[in-house]
């Protein structure tokens, strides 16, 4: 129980947070639990020896991305206040429930402790987290690597062009 | 040691968490933050895999999945701002310009 109980604070701390981010009306406090959410998986990280990750996803998700949805949700001055069910779709209800249907079929009828055979360590000796995520990255996954950089560059330019607007066009 | 299962269990509740966020809110902005709900969702299951494995692959894939995501909030913002120039509001179903 003792070695489980910090994998149920982070889990379940994450889990609450996520139901936050659904249940709140106020766009802010969403991000705000948002902003828990990425605490939390952050801890699960480093529970399950990622301390890369953790440290990547909180400078990347708490750091950056948050701090982006902070500011649009400042700038575009929202104060939709409305109660949150407001005016749903047949549809959205129905599908809702079938997702949720279907995860509690899954926990109800799956057993939570399977007999997983344990994989041996490697036997030679390996780097660090870090230093292993960096040599793989860069040798087995370059040209993925590669057509990452590409994909943030048209983020980039995409995201320039269509929040410049239609007035700054003819200025260059 | 926590089992596997545990994880693949959380990431699920996650998963369904934000999936159910995105069906039923009317606020586009926070549509977006139940997506990266979901990406976390599975960010959690490919560590968990990776640690079970003893293989560097997933942690790698969760690199690529931050990539994406960081991407897809840059232009996901960017149309949300234009389209709120357009139309001066947030609620999804004002937005029914493609619609035939």
């Amino acid at each position: 129980m003792m070695q489980q109980l910090p994998f149920i604070y982070f889990g379940g701390m994450a889990l609450v947070c996520a139901l936050l981010v659904v249940i709140s009306r106020v766009a802010i406090y969403s991000a705000m639990a948002l902003l828990g959410m990425f605490v939390h998986v952050a801890g699960l990280f480093i529970i399950l020896d990622a301390p890369f990750l953790a440290g990547v996803q909180l400078l990347v998700y708490a750091g950056a991305i948050l701090v982006l949805y902070l500011f649009v949700v400042m700038l575009l001055n929202v104060h939709s206040r409305g109660t949150m069910l407001q005016r749903q779709t047949p549809w959205a209800i129905i599908l809702s429930l079938l997702a949720v249907g279907e995860l509690g079929y899954l926990v109800l009828t799956s057993h939570f402790y399977p007999k997983l055979p344990a994989i041996p360590h490697p036997t030679v000796p390996t780097l660090g987290n870090t230093e292993t995520i960096g040599m793989v990255l860069y040798t087995q996954y370059l040209f993925p690597f590669e057509v990452a950089s590409v994909v943030l560059l048209i983020a980039l330019v995409g995201a320039i062009v269509m929040a410049r607007g239609r007035s700054g066009v003819r200025q260059g | 040691m926590v089992p596997l299962s545990w994880y693949v269990a959380l990431s699920a509740f996650l998963f369904i968490t934000g999936l159910v966020g995105v069906l039923i809110r009317r606020n586009i902005v926070v549509v977006l933050l139940c997506i990266e709900i979901m990406l976390n969702a599975v960010n959690v299951n490919f560590v968990a895999f990776s640690d079970y494995l003893h293989l560097i692959d997933g942690q790698i894939f969760v690199f690529f999945v931050i990539t994406v995501a960081a991407a897809e909030v840059a232009i996901g913002l960017g149309i949300i701002i234009s389209l709120f120039r357009l139309k001066e509001s947030v609620n999804m179903d004002d937005y029914n310009l493609l619609k035939l």
